[in-house]
């Protein structure tokens, strides 16, 4: 078959997992899911609630560590290495590997002492360093200019949208290489999403993403890849625009087409 | 079943499509009968009629635009709906084909034909066939089908190279004949551009069916 085909399949992988499988308890939330993360790409993952696109997300930068009784067999590559490795400090794995959720979390504080946040846990004390990092971090968040006059104010005061991309901002401080991003746009109205897809977009040249959405439109407009989940497995993995026009597996279409269930 | 407006929608839309082809094949079969056998009425016919084939052709083109602005389909269904809004030009077209060879009719056919008419219908009734069969295939999902009906654009080529051949020798030879020949010629050369559009046809049925995108007027591309 002649097709089009995205121009990242060179790009190397940033991150891999390899068979991997989950337990919560007795329930296996993953099963076998390999798949490819390529570098300054953009990957999304879809699929219904309870497919394990979230859960899977989770195990890239070991989220789940936290919840009790979670098990994992199988490999989760960050550049060839494993995450898993009883060597690796989950705290400096989630500094590479950073995450934004469905709702934005701004914490209580100013903007700038938001973003300012992880860079003052990770030992930057220098106020000019410091000043250089949350600007930087807003511009590439493509808040600046929104916010520049107010850093001193509380991020709570933000709009839904602004706050999203201040969480964004959050996670760019700590200078990560791969973002994960859960539903980031679930909670925001199309202006803001259409600025959140332009900012995700924008950042693929200087990072890697993973983003989960329950949007297939969202998904189709931002990814390179594609991945849809069903019931814990990954079923098919591609070029987006391969899923979203002619995908080889029949559960796929379905799903994508709306004829599921 | 989830999306039954949807599906209802894709089903009017695939009906419309047959009409359309319908509508189209008589145009062809018309235009044909009307040139052998010089019959005026019938070719007047197929102008005035090519006015409910543009009125549908504007009709899908909305309900395809529409679907696409509106379900922002996926996957099968937007090949599907990409290939309505493709062959229904391509179908349209072909009614306008066959409209023009009724107009040709109508200024040659009081006066005696300088030939046998023996090329010109096989011409037509080929492009039928291949109407016919894509359409099935369309239907049926067929892609063996779609790609069968390809095929017989080659036999319309021939036809259209001896036809043209033919006229030129006869021009040559008798100077009266030439103002009837030219129109003939005309009439061939529509019929291998109906030929063409419903090479297109093939193509975008099976690009519906499996998602290859094949150019067909290079047959030695293709995968059988």
């Amino acid at each position: 078959m002649k097709m089009l085909k995205g121009g990242y399949m060179g790009n190397k992988n940033k991150m891999e997992t390899r068979n991997l499988n989950l337990y919560y308890k007795g329930f296996q939330a993953l099963i076998n899911v390999s798949l490819p993360i390529k570098e300054n790409t953009v990957t999304a993952l879809i699929g219904p609630s309870g497919c394990g696109k979230s859960t899977f997300l989770r195990t890239l930068n070991r989220m789940n560590d936290v919840i009790d009784g979670t098990r994992i067999e199988g490999e989760v590559l960050l550049d060839n290495d494993s995450i898993y490795d009883v060597g690796v400090d989950p705290v400096v794995l989630r500094k590479k590997v950073g995450m934004v959720f469905q709702r934005p979390n701004p914490f209580p504080m100013s903007i700038y002492d938001n973003i300012a946040y992880g860079p003052r846990i990770h030992g930057h004390k220098k106020k000019d360093t410091l000043n250089e990092i949350v600007e930087n971090s807003l511009r590439a968040a493509a808040l600046w200019d929104e916010v520049k006059d107010r850093l001193h104010k509380s991020a709570l005061g933000l709009s839904g949208g602004q706050q999203q991309r201040l969480v964004i901002a959050r996670v760019l401080a700590v200078d990560p290489q791969v973002i994960l991003m859960d539903e980031p746009a679930s909670a925001l109205d199309p202006i803001s999403t259409a600025k959140l897809e332009d900012l995700i977009h924008q950042l693929k040249s200087n990072y890697t993403i993973v983003i989960v959405t329950h949007n297939m439109q969202q998904a189709a407009r931002v990814s390179d890849f594609t991945g849809f989940f069903l019931n814990g497995e990954m079923i098919e993995y591609d070029v987006t625009n391969t899923i979203f026009t002619a995908p080889r597996i029949k559960r796929t279409e379905d799903y994508i087409t709306g004829r599921f269930g | 079943m989830v999306r039954e407006s949807f599906q209802e929608q894709l089903s009017k839309l695939r009906n419309d499509i047959l009409q359309m082809g319908n509508l189209v094949e008589n145009a062809i079969d018309m235009a044909a009968v009307a040139l052998v056998n010089q019959d005026l009425e019938l070719a007047e016919k197929v102008v005035m009629e090519d006015d409910n084939i543009d009125r549908l052709q504007m009709a899908i083109e909305s309900m395809c635009l529409s679907l696409l602005a509106l379900q922002q389909p996926m996957a099968r269904d937007l090949r599907f709906i990409s290939t309505a809004l493709k062959i229904n030009t391509d179908l349209e077209r072909m009614g306008d084909y066959a409209r023009n060879i009724s107009k040709i009719v109508l200024k040659i056919g009081s006066e005696p034909l300088i030939k046998p008419l023996v090329d010109l219908p096989r011409m037509a009734e080929l492009a039928q066939q291949m109407v016919r069969e894509n359409l099935t295939a369309f239907v049926k999902q067929d892609r063996d089908l779609a790609l069968q009906a390809a095929m017989h654009d080659r036999e319309i080529n021939k036809l259209y190279k001896n036809t043209f051949t033919e006229l030129a020798e006869l021009m040559a030879r008798d100077a009266s004949t030439i103002k009837q020949s030219i129109y003939l010629l005309f009439i061939a050369r529509y019929l291998e551009r109906i030929g063409d559009h419903a090479t297109n046809l093939s193509e975008w049925i099976i690009y519906m069916i499996t998602g290859e995108r094949l150019e067909l007027g290079d047959m030695s591309s293709v995968v059988r």
